[in-house]
């Protein structure tokens, strides 16, 4: 479980509330593959990863990094239980997709940065810091039901 | 040694020459006091760190921010050798400063947040990509003489 208080949820709402989930989940999912180029390997049907503009242009990544910040979403309506709200998230991302969970930190790492790109001033040491517990435990939860 | 193509070298140089490197020095290790509270017990002697307004006001912090800044410039002009440039202060924060290596880490990733801060939509997934690898190198330069 992540423990946030009062103030760091009301932080994290209020930065969800102002973001565009499509184009936030892409671009961290597109820089994720550009970034971290072995990542790629989980995604071999999206078609042209060649080059970075390719990656970032590419619809399935676009559409898939809006699935993945969606189901995010989902996080920050339970963030009381995170383990409990990704409990089915984890068993697929292990049993069947066999994605090492050190990647869930990666994307969580790609998601503050594209934060920071997109809003300035208002991303606050303090904002930082919520969003960084948030990333945290989300990656915990994703990977708790591992074996 | 880190790896980087011509363009990524030159990609970096463009970059720095953009930003306020003392700048970005005392708002990374600020952000690494907020975010990763544990990293105060380095800096007893700073003063206050109570808040995060307290520890980004802080002039100590702001002046070792600077110390720290101008240490990874000089590793911007030695990409090529990154451990040699890096070994006297790998030595002294491993047998006088007991530093845990894993905040180089830390810091390197804080460093590429301010920018993408900074720099907003110019920070692009290719120029995050090579500072990245950058930051890394210099992490395991710094890291490179523990015993």
């Amino acid at each position: 479980m992540v423990n946030l208080n009062a103030e760091e949820k009301s932080i994290i709402c209020s930065l969800w509330g102002k973001l565009n989930v499509e184009e936030t989940g892409g671009e961290a999912l597109g820089r994720l593959l550009v970034v971290y180029p072995w990542t790629q390997r989980f995604f071999d049907s999206f078609g042209n990863m060649s080059s970075s503009s390719a990656i970032m242009g590419n619809p399935k990544v676009k559409a898939h990094g809006k699935k993945v910040l969606t189901s995010f979403g989902e996080a920050i309506k339970n963030l009381d239980n995170l383990k409990g709200a990704f409990a089915k998230l984890s068993e697929l991302h292990c049993d069947k997709l066999h994605v090492d969970p050190e990647n869930f930190k990666l994307l969580g790492n790609v998601l503050v940065i594209v934060l920071a790109s997109h809003f300035g001033k208002e991303f606050t040491p303090e904002v930082q810091a919520a969003w960084q517990k948030l990333v945290s435990g989300v990656a915990n939860a994703l990977g708790h039901k591992y074996h | 040694m880190v790896h980087l193509s011509g363009e990524e070298k030159t990609a970096i140089a463009t970059l720095w020459g953009k930003v306020n490197a003392d700048e970005v020095g005392g708002e990374a290790l600020g952000r690494l006091l907020v975010v990763y509270p544990w990293t105060q017990r380095f800096f007893d002697s700073f003063g206050d760190l109570s808040s995060a307004t307290a520890v980004m006001g802080n002039p100590k912090v702001k002046a070792h921010g600077k110390k720290v800044i101008d240490a990874f410039s000089n590793g911007l002009k030695h990409l090529d050798d990154l451990k040699g440039t890096f070994s006297s202060l790998s030595e002294l924060h491993c047998d006088k400063l007991h530093v845990d290596p894993e905040n180089f880490r830390l810091l390197g990733n804080e460093i590429v947040i301010v920018l993408a801060h900074h720099l907003g939509k110019d920070f692009t997934p290719k120029v995050q990509a090579a500072f990245q690898k950058v930051v890394a190198g210099v992490a395991n330069a710094l890291a490179h003489k523990y015993h």
